[in-house]
């Protein structure tokens, strides 16, 4: 065991596919020469040359589809998006090109794209720089969406999506890339679409991922000093997700609380609490709660960006609402 | 170019040229659903184009794709199956006109965004590189993709990392219904590309020899490791954007004047200069595209769309773990 932060962990496993798979290439703006805008890709310039790692120019949407190209061609592409944000500019190859063109074309090859976007606010980096874009993406049938929320899943998770013979979009937040935790030294790739329970407990079911799993864990902290019992479960893959464990958690304790950075309408915990409602609804004891991102986009201001981002305080005023105490 | 290899090239042209005709008549019939775009009068340009390739070459374009599948090699019957959406079409009818795809001649698709391929086949071309293959990509589109934002990105990329790309534009002068010169500041599309530093070449996409003569260069630079190039063709459709198009918006007696250039019966014209082929030698070539039609036509009717259990088919593929 030793810490890991989420950058290493990054930065370790798409080091150790390099070294395992030479059909595995990284590309993207800035990523050799200047080692990545968040130093995740450090010292794989050095170690592997411009022929596994290359920069680009700024062309997103370009960039997507010569990920496409390449994996037509027989390469493994991992391409990192500098931010999320820019993936905006790029949609038109992710959702018009690459998650529809094996079912569209009979299924006559597969296309191993991993695509690594950080993004996520909370760095007052204006409305065009903070987007949480998951449930844009989550919707896209022929997509798998990952969002791990913790340095060793990472590793795992990153692992498997570059092994995967299905596009996957990986996301990372950019307030995590300096957390850290103990992990063992030698980490397996993970499995895509299985959430965990990260803290048992018996009282509510706080279902969240990504940044904001870390905000969901504080709160039980907070719920269990006040002497309630908090199950947390993160969801890690967002597409396909994990029915079946929230399900199962919701089922033993009977109330759920979602919790998304991202703004409430036709998000994440739109979905989960709707599959709730399919699945568990006789099992339920209140209505779920919902704690995502104000409705507007990310303003700059410290106290106003601040105040568009879910808090653990806002869990707990909802899981206390879902449990009426 | 011997007799043989003359004879062959009148009859993939008529095959296209006739493919698309029977394409209409069951358009009309109702057995053909949805968006579909022909490409009578263009078929020099990608004959002359595919000409030089070898099979382990890419072919890409766009959803004017018909006959891009057909001449390089395609199966007629599978190609209209597909369009009738059935099972045994080429991509199981899940694709239709503007998605053919055949992993196995390496035709990589019809793609309906405009330009959406470019940076596809630039992608091709990078793995190309990568894995120190020998193959070439070649890559179709219109006038209208060079107005797109991904198009310059693609060539830029490709020129930046110098891969084997040929880029085939098929100026047939109108996006739609909107002339070049209504839609691109620079009408000459060869010198807008050559922005991105690459040599660029005019052809007349009427003529197979010039088209093929241009091709010819471009593939064995692409292929000897020099990088892109680029071709413009300028051609004509004969019939609307598409099959819902009546094209109003050109003249009449343009559209005559375009198909007094047809390339069919110049090169007809040309190999009768040659080698005194007798007419009863291409009315055999007509009668062989007759019946191959025929065939394929029957194919397509005798076909079935996928059951509709099988909906989810091919949208993921098993992920076998690559321990």
């Amino acid at each position: 065991m030793a810490r890991l932060s989420y950058r290493d962990a990054l930065n370790q496993a798409l080091r150790e596919e390099m070294q395992r798979d030479e059909s595995v290439i990284v590309f993207g703006e800035d990523v050799a020469l200047y080692e990545g805008s968040f130093k995740v890709t450090r010292g794989l310039l050095k170690e592997f040359g411009e022929e596994r790692i290359f920069d680009t120019p700024i062309s997103e949407a370009g960039l997507v589809g010569a990920a496409i190209g390449l994996a037509l061609g027989g390469m493994r592409p991992v391409l990192e998006l500098m931010t999320v944000n820019f993936a905006l500019v790029a949609m038109d190859q992710i959702v018009n090109h690459l998650s529809l063109m094996r079912y569209m074309f009979g299924g006559q090859f597969t296309l191993p794209v991993t695509i690594r976007m950080p993004g996520g606010g909370g760095h007052q980096l204006g409305a065009q720089h903070s987007h949480s874009l998951e449930a844009f993406f989550a919707r896209v049938p022929g997509l798998i969406v990952v969002y791990p929320g913790w340095p060793a899943d990472a590793k795992a998770l990153l692992k498997a999506a570059i092994r995967e013979d299905n596009p996957v979009i990986f996301l990372e937040h950019e307030g995590l890339y300096n957390y850290e935790e103990d992990a063992p030294d030698e980490i397996e790739p993970g499995h895509l679409g299985e959430a965990r329970v990260i803290r048992k407990g018996t009282d509510v079911t706080i279902v969240s991922y990504g940044g904001m799993i870390h905000v969901a864990s504080q709160a039980a902290e907070m719920l269990a000093a006040d002497g309630v019992s908090a199950e947390v479960v993160d969801l890690r893959t967002l597409r396909p997700w994990d029915k079946q464990c929230v399900a199962s958690s919701v089922a033993k304790t009977h109330r759920a609380v979602v919790v998304e950075e991202g703004p409430p309408v036709c998000g994440i915990a739109a979905e989960v609490a709707a599959s709730l409602c399919e699945l568990v609804f006789d099992e339920l004891d209140a209505p779920i709660e919902r704690v995502t991102g104000a409705d507007v986009p990310m303003p700059y201001a410290k106290n106003l960006e601040q105040a568009c981002i879910p808090h653990a305080p806002d869990v707990v005023r909802a899981a206390r609402k879902a449990l009426a105490r | 170019m011997t007799k043989k290899e003359l004879m062959r090239a009148y009859y993939l042209l008529r095959l296209a040229r006739s493919f698309e005709t029977r394409v209409a008549e069951q358009y009309a019939k109702g057995r053909i659903g949805g968006f579909c775009h022909l490409y009578s009068g263009e078929e020099a340009v990608a004959l002359g184009a595919l000409w030089h390739l070898r099979e382990e070459d890419y072919v890409i374009g766009s959803y004017r794709d018909h006959a891009y599948y057909l001449l390089r090699g395609g199966d007629p019957g599978r190609a209209m199956a597909e369009l009738f959406g059935h099972s045994d079409g080429c991509c199981k009818g899940k694709g239709g006109s503007m998605h053919l795809f055949d992993r196995q001649i390496n035709f990589l698709g019809g793609y309906a965004i405009v330009a959406g391929m470019c940076p596809i086949a630039t992608g091709l071309g990078l793995a190309i590189k990568k894995k120190r293959e020998k193959r070439v990509v070649l890559c179709f589109f219109g006038d209208g993709a060079t107005n797109q934002g991904v198009y310059h990105e693609a060539l830029n990329m490709a020129s930046l990392y110098n891969v084997p790309v040929v880029w085939v534009c098929e100026n047939n002068q109108y996006a739609i219904g909107t002339s070049v010169s209504r839609s691109s500041a620079v009408t000459s599309l060869a010198k807008k590309a050559r922005a991105y530093g690459m040599p660029t070449y005019k052809a007349d996409g009427m003529d197979f020899f010039k088209m093929q003569s241009v091709a010819e260069r471009a593939i064995a630079d692409a292929r000897a490791g020099k990088g892109p190039s680029f071709i413009e063709a300028k051609c004509y459709r004969y019939r609307g954007h598409s099959m819902s198009d009546p094209a109003t918006y050109r003249p009449p007696e343009e559209v005559a004047l375009w198909k007094k250039r047809d390339p069919i019966p110049r090169l007809k014209a040309i190999i009768q200069r040659d080698f005194d082929v007798p007419d009863a030698e291409f009315e055999e070539i007509d009668s062989r595209v007759r019946k191959v039609l025929d065939e394929a036509v029957a194919f397509a009717e005798a076909g079935q769309e996928l059951p509709p259990e099988r909906l989810y088919e091919d949208l993921y593929v098993e992920s076998i773990p690559r321990g």
